[in-house]
């Protein structure tokens, strides 16, 4: 091997952020605004790409980024409770310092959308990943066709970003549905997986995206009904999730048939993975 | 004393191999290689020419390994054991880094780099192609501890005299001759008249380890002697494997029913993967000291035989062993390809050697290749 490593950046440090905010979601996710304090801002990232988040004495684990690509100070990201570490994560106070490394992987083609109609379709903490995706697309909303979101979570109270959802809603020039699996007298919205909602979605299936975010079976349920209505499988996009240590491609957990998710992910084209999807146990 | 260049060949006795190892210590290199170890050759530090397996060899199987006696005294007179040249650029268990607790603020400060560099003595044409799979694995992702170990690492190969059982270089293209990559290359030349070794400079710094150590000129029949040497240790490989379209081969057939056979034998116990000289698998350990103020990050081997390396939200992805053995089967030979542009397997029949229930990869392969079910035909709508 020619030259010496001198110089080289280490790609396991992680870099100290403080916890400028802790927002509660629902009963188990939270929304934790980093900031990086005295060090550099945070490097720009690609709205679906994740973070490295690190706690001291506790462990480290892979978080999409939810925040505005536009915001060049913080990094944002919605967590929910799901193991050790999760967790820890969730429980942390506004002051306290999480290691940051990233940001990695692949992100939506945003640019790619460009002129066309825009599907985002979202099951449970999918919404997150595509947040910053939908957030850029009304940035520069008349550069795109007719923006429809489906959002499906399990329950009323499994709903993330409360407030915002009913701000988007309001909007004229975005649809935005919402469902849940199961759900109180107390509810009046649509109840139902998310695919039930997609015959109501208004979009030209031959010129439009999708972005599909949230467990595997949903994404593959959700790319199958949009096939079906005509939309090509190189125009539908998921964001695939693996088990993750290093997100460097390094330690060999995040495999997906020949992919790296940290790498070549997560987010994919659809056509890439449909066959891996109906694969099982890869 | 003609200063040597790199492809010059020459001609080191026996007699004269304590001077090569003194040279290399006097260089500040510590020497690493093969030696006898708890019934099997293994790699650990080479202080004098007896710590080598002089006149050893080994008879090597499917689950089977058995140190034999030569009836010669040969340094290097045995093929590859259950160690390679990972341990010392990979190490099992690597602390990454170090932080400590500052208020509310941690300062993460990384490992250094030390101890003296390493001389890898007795790395055969498998293991160069191995090191070289791995350089590239590890640059990709910009590892700094192993680009310095590997940058300050010296390769004195050997070129094998007699095949394993279960090597299959030929097959793979990985030798037994040596490619160009190294600092030297000994081809070991014994007979009854002669113990030598047949050198050739490969890099500046082995020209400058052999610069104070006595050597001959090498003739031309020496030079034929290293062919035919080469040529009988490519006729001898215990194992074939046909390599071609093994890529498309396997990645088109995950639900061969041979998995399914492969994990009903499989035992998920990683050895193949720890024995494997280009598994690069690993996972993160966090180890915070009993104050809590001071934690260490560790990296260790991990396999992708084990249940946890897929384990998502509490539950592994692949649950059955067929599925984790045809991860890493098809991994090693078919998407390595998609990853790294070459295959992951370089012949040297260690998975098979080290299996405890012997399960054969060139078997496997075979198996997959004789009997192809139809193609999983992609839905079209």
């Amino acid at each position: 091997m020619s030259g010496s490593a001198e110089g080289m950046p280490n790609p396991w440090l992680p870099v100290p952020y403080s916890v400028q905010e802790r927002r509660s979601e629902t009963p188990d996710t939270v929304t934790l605004v980093l900031a990086p304090g005295a060090g550099p801002a945070p490097l720009r990232f690609g709205p679906g790409q994740f973070n490295m988040l690190y706690l001291f004495g506790i462990g480290e684990v892979p978080i999409s980024i939810c925040g505005d690509p536009a915001d060049s100070q913080h990094y944002v990201h919605t967590i929910r409770s799901a193991g050790r570490i999760s967790d820890a994560l969730c429980r942390v106070a506004p002051g306290a310092t999480v290691g940051v490394r990233g940001p990695y992987g692949t992100g939506w083609p945003i640019r790619e959308a460009v002129g066309h109609d825009v599907v985002i379709v979202a099951g449970g903490l999918g919404l997150p990943p595509l947040r910053p995706a939908l957030l850029e697309i009304l940035r520069h909303r008349d550069r795109y066709g007719r923006v429809e979101v489906i959002y499906g979570a399990r329950s009323p109270k499994d709903l993330v970003y409360y407030d915002q959802i009913q701000a988007w809603r309001s909007r004229p020039d975005l649809r935005f549905q919402t469902t849940v699996d199961t759900a109180g007298h107390d509810w009046h919205g649509d109840v139902g997986v998310v695919t039930t909602r997609l015959p109501d979605a208004r979009f030209e299936p031959k010129d439009t995206v999708a972005f599909l975010c949230g467990p595997e079976i949903m994404m593959k349920l959700t790319a199958q009904a949009l096939v079906q209505r005509g939309v090509d499988r190189d125009a539908i996009w998921v964001s695939l999730e693996r088990n993750m240590k290093c997100a460097i491609g390094l330690c060999g957990h995040c495999q997906f048939g020949a992919d790296f998710v940290c790498r070549n992910g997560p987010v994919v084209r659809y056509r890439a993975v449909e066959r891996a999807f109906s694969t099982r146990e890869l | 004393m003609v200063e040597l260049a790199v492809g010059d060949r020459r001609i080191l006795a026996r007699s004269d191999f304590p001077a090569f190892l003194d040279a290399l210590n006097k260089l500040g290199y510590r020497v690493v290689g093969p030696t006898v170890r708890d019934g099997a050759i293994v790699y650990g530090p080479i202080d004098r020419v007896e710590d080598l397996p002089v006149g050893w060899t080994e008879r090597q199987e499917a689950g089977k390994y058995r140190l034999e006696r030569r009836g010669d005294e040969a340094l290097f007179g045995y093929a590859v054991g259950p160690h390679s040249w990972k341990k010392y650029l990979f190490p099992a268990h690597e602390r990454l880094w170090t932080a400590s607790r500052k208020e509310s603020r941690f300062v993460p400060a990384p490992e250094p780099a030390d101890g003296p560099p390493l001389a890898f003595l007795g790395v055969r044409a498998c293991e160069l192609a191995a090191i070289a799979l791995q350089d590239h694995v590890f640059a990709k992702a910009g590892d700094v501890a192993y680009a310095t170990r590997r940058a300050r690492a010296l390769r004195i190969a050997v070129q094998c005299g007699q095949a394993g059982g279960t090597c299959f270089c030929v097959s793979t293209g990985t030798g037994p001759a040596v490619g160009p990559s190294h600092d030297l290359a000994l081809t070991e030349i014994l007979t009854a008249e002669r113990h030598v070794f047949f050198v050739e400079v490969g890099s500046p710094m082995g020209a400058r380890v052999l610069a104070s150590v006595p050597l001959g000129p090498a003739s031309v029949e020496d030079e034929r002697t290293v062919e035919q040497i080469v040529a009988r240790t490519s006729a001898s490989m215990g194992r074939t494997m046909v390599v071609s379209g093994i890529r498309d081969l396997l990645v088109n057939h995950p639900e061969h029913p041979r998995w399914e056979l492969a994990g009903q034998r499989c035992l998920a116990c990683t050895n193949c993967t720890m024995a494997c000289p280009t598994c690069f698998c690993q996972t993160t350990e966090e180890v915070p000291d009993l104050s809590g103020e001071r934690v260490e990050r560790w990296r260790r081997w991990d396999s992708c035989f084990n249940s946890a390396f897929s384990e998502l939200h509490g539950t592994p992805i692949r649950k059955s062993t067929s599925s984790r053995y045809r991860q890493w089967m098809t991994h090693k030979l078919a998407t390595w390809h998609d990853q790294f542009g070459s295959s992951g397997c370089v012949g040297c029949g260690r998975c098979i050697t080290w299996c405890p229930v012997g399960i054969d990869i060139t078997e496997e392969a075979a198996a997959i290749r004789a009997s192809p079910p139809p193609q999983v035909v992609e839905e079209r709508t």
